[in-house]
């Protein structure tokens, strides 16, 4: 077996161009595979721990899942806020145990602004009922003084006492600038590999004084009103974007869930994380089935591409097996050196594939990370990778056997001698 | 004296069943030691005879026996086993496994057989220094053992497929045409050396060729349209 092995090694050597293409095409497509699945599970692990020990979010009246998207993921704007007094009217409620208000809209170099208040370190909880911690600093205290996130620190190189000014809007890039009312950082948090670490914290009561001189989404023309005489102004909010909420019995869930709905002020909607995220995933499943399928195939056309070659190679290669059978190959040593073949392109191919999404993983994970906050976890390879990386083995070697019979047919034909 | 090497008796292989036989044999011996040129024009069923001898085809009638071995009562793989443990083969030309070096490609029977292997360190000598000495016999120089076999003159090609042929001292080797490819004088060279060194090696050398010339070298000449009473197609060479 050893002497077959170092014998179709050679032969393949010898072969190296035609087969290195085939390579390339194998490599690139379990590349494209298990990176698609890489990122369908990163964003499903990501998704899930984001949120934790929430039994309800609250919001205007909207889908559940884009509720679920926008006030815990900042994916999309929120298209209706909900007022202030329903928010007072909820936190009074007495099956609840706490509230935290969520107000979104505003943004700092492309990362999220999010107005709350210092509740939201004591009860937000992400990943296993993990609480925030800080790196540095604490809370905000004045109106003011913002809390980074782990990437906004680190990526933008801030540090505490540093100036931010904030943007109107989520669009980043061309919004109109709170450039007259600078922020100073107090906090950084901890990483925790949830939206968290790209969102910028600041008091519900700067998301008001920021807005006090705009209108309708622009500072009123030839009116502005000074940082220092904010204070005078009545800061509380008049609607928010959304409310976290803890109850104090998880059975009331769904009754609360009814409460809210019933809301004679406005209408609102509560919804379970669990549930919306389970919504997520039966829209998100589709396109997941379809991605997976496309890179399916590509796999199938590396392996056709493969089988095409090495078949293609077989004519000229007759002199060679009837060579070999002179010595004493058997045509069933000569099958086995041509799936063997079939088998080091796919087995070099899956290595070269992993070693290309670790590298592409290494290089491209971080943006994807600020650009679509899927962290993606550098890592050789998981259990289910390696499964399908098995599939891909075995359907290499599946697909071998077609030169290898071949060539088994051919060298019992020609014997000694090659009728070509 | 003990068994002939090859024996036949009342062979006859025909391609496919419709088909007229292109071999009928009725009887042919070649002793142990002996070297035979057999004499066989294109479409005399030359080929066809190799195959037989190396086991790959089987006759539809008759006794083949090779060493006292009725081959075609072994199974395919038993055949396989024999012709790699006692059979040295050397064809015309492209003899050269092109991706393998001088050295490897003269080792390979030894790593298809273990008996080969094992005759060949029988001399006491590694299987690495068998392979060198039959090199050196051969005429073939140290700087050319580790080059691929294809940057090889074809004179030079024809004397490594000779020592790979010979090691492991199989007891029969068979070369058909194998000096066709060479000008006269490397022909007669190319013979003497191949007659040595398959005597040293103690084995019976049978001899394939349409060149008559060759025979005078040889203890005997078989003419095979003189023994083959098949009417023979020309498609079968």
């Amino acid at each position: 077996m050893k002497h077959l092995l170092i014998l179709a090694a050679r032969s393949a050597w010898n072969r190296r161009l035609t087969l290195g293409m085939t390579l390339v095409a194998v490599t690139l497509s379990v590349t494209l595979l298990l990176g698609v699945e890489r990122i369908r599970h990163d964003a499903r692990e990501g998704f899930s721990h984001s949120v934790s020990g929430t039994d309800l979010i609250v919001g205007a009246s909207t889908s559940h899942v884009q509720l679920m998207l926008y006030a815990v993921f900042r994916i999309g704007e929120a298209t209706n806020n909900m007022r202030w007094q329903s928010y007072l009217d909820l936190k009074l409620n007495p099956a609840v145990a706490w509230a935290v208000p969520l107000s979104l809209g505003d943004s700092h170099r492309g990362f999220p602004v999010l107005g709350t208040n210092a509740s939201y370190f004591d009860h937000f909880r992400y990943g296993d009922d993990r609480a925030l911690g800080f790196k540095e600093g604490q809370p905000f205290k004045g109106v003011f003084d913002a809390v980074l996130g782990a990437d906004v620190a680190d990526q933008l190189g801030y540090k505490l006492g540093d100036r931010i000014v904030l943007t109107h809007g989520i669009g980043g890039i061309g919004g109109l600038e709170h450039a007259d009312k600078p922020f100073v950082v107090t906090g950084i948090l901890a990483p925790t590999g949830t939206p968290v670490d790209r969102t910028v914290h600041v008091s519900l009561e700067a998301i008001s004084a920021i807005h006090l001189d705009w209108q309708g989404g622009a500072p009123l023309p030839g009116f502005s009103i000074p940082q220092q005489f904010v204070q005078k102004f009545d800061l509380t909010p008049k609607d928010i974007t959304a409310v976290l909420v803890g109850l104090k019995s998880r059975i009331g869930v769904f009754k609360m869930q009814r409460y809210v709905a019933d809301y004679a002020g406005e209408p609102l909607l509560a919804v379970l994380p669990g549930a919306a995220l389970s919504q997520l995933w039966q829209v998100i499943g589709t396109v997941e089935q379809a991605l997976l399928a496309v890179a399916t195939m590509v796999v199938v056309v590396g392996l056709a591409g493969l089988v095409a070659v090495v078949l293609a190679s077989l004519n000229e290669r007759r002199r060679e097996l009837a060579i070999l059978r002179s010595v004493g190959a058997r045509p069933v040593d000569v099958f086995v050196l041509l799936i063997l073949e079939g088998l080091f392109i796919t087995l070099l191919g899956c290595i070269l594939g992993v070693a290309l999404l670790a590298g592409a993983s290494a290089v491209i994970g971080p943006w994807v990370q600020t650009r679509y906050g899927i962290g993606v976890a550098p890592r050789l390879i998981s259990p289910d990778e390696l499964r399908l990386l098995a599939a891909v083995i075995g359907a290499g070697l599946m697909s071998s056997l077609v030169p290898g019979y071949r060539a088994y047919r051919l060298s019992l034909a020609d014997g000694l001698t090659p009728r070509l | 004296m003990s068994d002939p090497v090859i024996r036949i008796e009342n062979l006859s292989f025909q391609w496919s069943a419709g088909l007229a036989p292109c071999l009928d044999i009725p009887h042919f011996e070649v002793q142990a030691g002996e070297r035979i040129f057999l004499y066989g024009p294109s479409g005399s069923g030359k080929s066809t005879l190799l195959g037989l001898f190396g086991g790959v085809l089987l006759p539809q009638r008759g006794s083949l026996r090779l060493l006292g071995v009725e081959l075609p009562q072994c199974s395919a793989s038993e055949r396989d086993r024999f012709r790699a443990g006692h059979v040295g083969f050397l064809f015309q030309q492209f003899n050269l496994i092109p991706y393998l070096s001088v050295l490897d490609n003269v080792l390979l029977p030894c790593r298809f057989s273990s008996r080969r292997r094992q005759r060949a360190i029988d001399s006491g000598r590694s299987l690495h220094d068998e392979a060198l000495r039959l090199l050196d016999h051969l005429d073939i120089d140290t700087s050319l053992h580790h080059r691929e076999a294809t940057q090889l003159s074809v004179g030079q090609q024809q004397r490594v497929a000779a020592a790979r042929a010979l090691i492991g001292r199989p007891e029969i080797v068979i070369a058909d045409e194998p000096t066709s490819a060479l000008d006269a004088d490397r022909q007669i060279a190319f013979l003497d050396l191949m007659m040595h060194e398959s005597d040293a090696a103690g084995s019976t050398l049978v001899f394939v060729s349409h060149d008559r010339r060759l025979a005078t070298a040889f203890d005997r000449e078989i003419a095979l349209p003189a023994i083959n009473h098949a009417a023979v197609l020309e498609a079968a060479a």
